[in-house]
């Protein structure tokens, strides 16, 4: 019992060991830049110090209306996640399904998802007008090739065991494809579905910071317009923690749905 | 006992590979009766696993017939069960779920066909892991899911295709039981493609010796000894009869094969 008390504590010690190295790191990395920016080798005309951006997060919280533009940002993340979603694994099942549209059409999605989309912004203002369906589009096009990629690397990488039991079971066209090909790729689906959603998510917040328009992306550019600096970086810190958060759900959605990994 | 619930006749498969045709299997024909035991054993490269896919239906370019009770077929067929070599769980389904794919399948109600899925699942000695998923299970176990899903589609001919050439001797041996004992308590006519001798004489009431490629029937053995049988069977003397004869006979084939191979690598390795 006594042996086992210190053990105990060495394995709970082992758990969270890499969290709070993580954020020993952050940490270690705030007060370095506090200390370079005090010390004067930092400009505070173009970063300010960390602690005053801190300060900074309670204001910009309190006054700049942060949750209602928290909201507008993760509404359009959300309906740019359905449409990836819809469009991107109906694109992915077809590509699969006809050859001749996978050879013609991938290579072009793949340099699509290289491409920097959100340049051209103006061509979806002309388009859309200057509301959230063009920062929806422009995150849509951005995240749409990792869905259809990953649906077609997942339905090709459908092991051929499972195919053969399949068969052996007789199963019809759409009982194979919906009971086995299906759920056999489920897993790199979610996956292209997570990284379409962080591409949407990097898009419309650069789109509404460009266009000045929405939730987030808006107030970056309104606190920088101000030259609030403290509050320019407390806002970019609130996306970057957004952003964490975002992708820590996604993770627990995904697990939660898949619960056999 | 004595009628041919499964009739090949004449079965010849071959392949066009870059160096030419290949004949994978030539003129092989058997029957295994009702309640049987058959398995087919040869070296590796023999067309084992060919038979396996023709039997099964997953090979539809093959000359020759396959018969199951008189009816010809050609595709897979619902008399036919079959279990993979490789791992062929559905890792997003838990056992139960598993073992009820095939009942699913036919519109079975659910409380119905989880009952029934349960009984297989018992049957295969996995009762306590009904809803664990196969990722949690070791390789044996995963395989005993596979065949209790099999068992579950009710086939009058059980097909096994090396089922537990991945797993250590100890656990195949203690398998082989677990299959034996379903066998004769199910009377299932199985068909089991092996290359290992003891797996072959501790189960089959006759094994099919096959000739390295092409693939022919080289001899077919019958195994006498008592029933019901377990592992214990290989203490004894007439196993040992057994596996002596059936390596005599695969011991010219497995050194062709062997041959064959390093000419092969010798040749790959020329400039």
């Amino acid at each position: 019992m006594s042996a086992a008390a210190p053990a105990r504590r060495a394995a709970a010690l082992a758990d969270i060991a890499p969290a709070a190295t993580g954020l020993a790191c952050v940490v270690a990395f705030f007060a370095v830049m506090e200390a370079l920016i005090r010390s004067g080798l930092i400009s505070e005309y173009i970063v300010p110090p960390p602690s005053q951006v801190i300060d900074a997060l309670g204001r910009v919280v309190m006054e700049e209306h942060i949750v209602r533009r928290f909201f507008l940002t993760i509404g359009e993340c959300l309906t740019t996640g359905v449409m990836i979603t819809v469009f991107g694994v109906a694109g992915g099942v077809a590509m699969h399904r006809y050859k001749l549209l996978q050879q013609a059409v991938e290579t072009w999605v793949a340099a699509l998802a290289a491409a920097p989309v959100v340049l051209a912004y103006p061509l979806f203002m002309v388009i859309f007008g200057r509301n959230a369906w063009t920062i929806i589009m422009i995150g849509f096009v951005a995240a749409l090739p990792p869905v259809i990629l990953k649906t077609i690397e997942g339905l090709s990488g459908t092991r051929k065991v499972l195919i053969n039991v399949g068969r052996s079971f007789n199963l019809s066209g759409s009982q194979q494809f919906f009971k086995i090909m299906l759920p056999a790729a489920l897993p790199t689906i979610f996956t292209g579905i997570r990284l379409g959603l962080i591409f949407a998510l990097i898009n419309i917040v650069g789109v509404e910071f460009l266009i000045n328009y929405g939730g987030l992306g808006q107030l970056i550019n309104d606190l920088a317009e101000r030259y609030d600096l403290p509050g320019t970086y407390a806002a970019i810190c609130f996306v970057i923690l957004v952003s964490v958060v975002f992708f820590m759900t996604l993770e627990k959605i995904e697990r939660w749905l898949r619960p056999a990994t | 006992m004595d009628t041919p619930i499964l009739v090949a006749e004449k079965l010849a498969v071959r392949f066009e590979t870059a160096e030419g045709p290949v004949t994978a299997v030539d003129d092989v024909s058997f029957s295994v009766r009702q309640g049987e035991f058959l398995s087919i054993i040869g070296p590796s490269g023999c067309g084992k696993s060919t038979v396996f896919n023709v039997i099964g239906g997953l090979l539809s370019q093959h000359q020759g017939t396959v018969k199951v009770a008189g009816e010809l077929i050609d595709g897979p067929h619902k008399s036919i069960g079959m279990v993979f070599q490789e791992e062929s769980t559905f890792p997003w389904r838990n056992v139960v779920d598993n073992v009820a794919f095939p009942l699913e399948l036919t519109g079975m109600p659910k409380q119905k066909r989880i009952e029934r899925a349960e009984h297989f699942i018992r049957m295969v000695g996995l009762d306590g892991f009904e809803k664990r998923y196969p990722g949690e299970l070791s390789g044996g176990m995963r395989q005993r899911v596979s065949l209790a899903r099999t068992l579950a589609s009710e086939p009058k001919i059980l097909l096994m295709d090396e089922p537990f050439a991945a797993l250590d001797e100890q656990t195949r041996l203690l398998l082989g039981d677990k299959v034996l004992q379903i066998q004769q308590q199910l009377s299932q006519t199985t068909l089991l493609i092996t290359h290992n001798i003891t797996e072959a004489v501790q189960m089959s009431d006759r094994i099919l010796v096959m000739t390295y490629r092409p693939g022919r029937v080289k001899r077919i053995v019958d195994i006498d000894l008592p029933r019901p049988r377990t592992s214990d069977i290989v203490g004894s003397e007439a196993f040992g009869r057994y596996v002596a004869q059936i390596w005599n006979d695969l011991r010219e084939e497995a050194s062709r094969g062997l041959k064959d191979e390093e000419a092969h690598m010798l040749h790959e390795a020329r400039p």
